[in-house]
């Protein structure tokens, strides 16, 4: 039985899956649920993750939700590389950390751009220059810890490899530039970071995965029709 | 060896137990204080599996938050990093800055890191974090979404009704907290249905570490008399169960401090910390 991952690559989470999975030739079906035609609202998927959210597993009668575990499951169920998930305890500890600290750091602040920017307009609400603002501000301040206590002068997160801890710290990163705020530049230490990142996970991939977010910047210039909107305004309230 | 060597000489001489001249680990330090839940989940693991620590008693409105008593990072620059703790808390959430490890040289935040660890480096019995893939999936799948469900929520609690009193001297309207009761019943309601279900703990019948980063954070509201587990039956046998498997004893223990209302109303608080926590304090009350 094949492993069924349920994704939509708009979302960070769903792209450092899709990448996790490729890169270490995990045979999966990529079940599509499109977040802004509300697909995750389905019945059908809601028998997959009850809590209705992207990404999502299923591995026979197994169902998993929240991408930490799903990545840390894949690692274990596939034996994939050390580095990704170090067995040295103090190196697996610093990824583990890692992975708890960015939740509301690193993403919070990064979706927070991104529905600022593209989805509050999308749903045809107006736009809030000065949230913006704010949710900038906010990921500036992160993005200083994660120089500072995270990456420091290392090549990677942890060491000398890529782990899960730099996967799950780009595909969030990607998410602003995607939106037209480029946190690359003017950070070098962190631009060359995410070259080491890239280069890693190979570009093919990397950029295959991101494709849907680089181009999001097409999608907010349409009106979408009416029923897409309230698609999207209901997103916004989840 | 050398490598230890290297990184021992590197460490800054402020830490007093760091000694260049000899390779001996020195014990394990937990940095707590048990105002906060993060620290209650690290304290009771360690003492319920008999983990040898020392217990540096941080009081999170004094030292923690101004960069004294911190231990410094595993890498060269401490006191850049207790001049960023400095800079960086006015806009950061205080009660991240504990628990936090020392293991000889190394240090480690946040506290399901410092579980898993302890976990691993204790060996601790296996239902903690089952060596089963699915069942340790689903303690990986309660602590990631708890990041962002019950740990956002249930804090706010304390916050409105005792610690934003504190600092500002002023209360905030009631609608306030029935906002914050609002969205934490949404989050109980997940719980129950996705995580809890009708089992006994959430990862089958024995308690885990899920369960215990669960039900520490639920006492916070309860510590400030949002009793929320009146007119929830499920949630309320799931805690008693928790409470027997940790042991009565242990957690009244470790919940002594935000079970006291009282000592709370009586904190000191720094007024230089009063000061830096101002921007955070006005933003959680708009």
């Amino acid at each position: 039985m094949v492993v069924e991952l349920f994704l939509d690559l708009l979302s960070q989470p769903c792209r450092a899956l899709f990448i996790f999975a490729k890169k270490n030739n995990i045979p999966f079906v990529f079940k599509h649920v499109e977040l802004l035609k509300g697909h995750h609202h389905s019945e059908e998927f809601g028998k997959v993750n009850v809590l209705k959210k992207v990404p999502a597993l299923k591995d026979g009668a197994f169902t998993l939700a929240e991408s930490i575990a799903i990545l840390l499951y894949l690692s274990r169920k596939f034996n994939t590389p050390d580095h990704w998930y170090p067995s040295d305890l103090q190196k697996r500890a610093q990824v583990d950390e890692y992975l708890s600290w960015q939740h509301a750091t690193i993403r919070e602040k990064g979706c927070k751009i991104f529905i600022t920017k593209v989805l509050v307009p999308l749903a045809g609400q107006p736009f809030s220059p000065e949230t913006l603002e704010e949710a900038v501000e906010e990921l500036n301040s992160a993005l200083k810890q994660f120089e500072e206590k995270f990456l420091q002068d290392k090549p990677f997160i942890v060491g000398n490899e890529i782990s899960l801890a730099d996967l799950v710290a780009i595909v969030e990163l990607m998410q602003p530039v995607g939106c037209g705020c480029d946190i690359f530049e003017n950070r070098p230490k962190l631009a060359e970071w995410r070259s080491r990142v890239e280069e890693a996970v190979g570009k093919e991939l990397f950029q295959q995965a991101h494709e849907l977010i680089l181009n999001v910047k097409n999608l907010s210039t349409t009106q979408l029709p009416p029923e897409l909107r309230e698609h999207v305004k209901q997103f916004l309230k989840t | 060896v050398a490598a230890a060597k290297a990184t021992l000489s590197q460490a800054p001489l402020s830490l007093s137990h760091c000694c260049s001249l000899c390779s001996v680990r020195m014990g394990l330090e937990l940095y707590l204080d048990l105002l906060s839940q993060h620290c209650r989940t690290v304290y009771i693991f360690a003492k319920k599996n008999n983990i040898p620590f020392e217990f540096k008693h941080v009081e999170l409105f004094k030292d923690s938050i101004l960069g004294r008593k911190m231990p410094g990072g595993n890498n060269p620059g401490h006191s850049r990093e207790g001049q960023h703790c400095r800079e960086e808390f006015g806009k950061v959430n205080i009660l991240k800055k504990v628990p936090a490890l020392k293991d000889g040289v190394f240090t480690l935040a946040e506290s399901t890191a410092i579980l898993l660890y302890l976990s691993r480096k204790y060996n601790t019995p296996d239902h903690w974090y089952p060596s089963d893939i699915q069942k340790r999936a689903r303690v990986d799948e309660y602590l990631s979404w708890h990041h962002t469900n019950i740990r956002t929520n249930a804090p706010k609690t304390l916050w409105i009704k005792v610690l934003i009193p504190l600092f500002t001297g002023q209360k905030l309207p009631p609608e306030k907290l029935q906002e914050v009761m609002d969205e934490l019943a949404i989050s109980l309601k997940q719980f129950e249905e996705k995580f809890l279900q009708d089992k006994p703990f959430i990862v089958g019948s024995e308690i885990s570490l899920a369960d215990l980063v669960a039900i520490v954070e639920l006492m916070q509201p309860i510590g400030v008399g949002c009793d929320i587990f009146e007119d929830r039956p499920k949630l309320s046998e799931w805690r008693n169960r928790v409470e027997e498997a940790v042991g009565k004893e242990l957690f009244q223990e470790a919940h002594e401090i935000i079970l006291n209302i009282k000592e709370l109303s009586n904190l000191q608080i720094d007024p230089q910390l009063k000061e830096h926590l101002a921007p955070v304090l006005r933003k959680m009350m708009k």
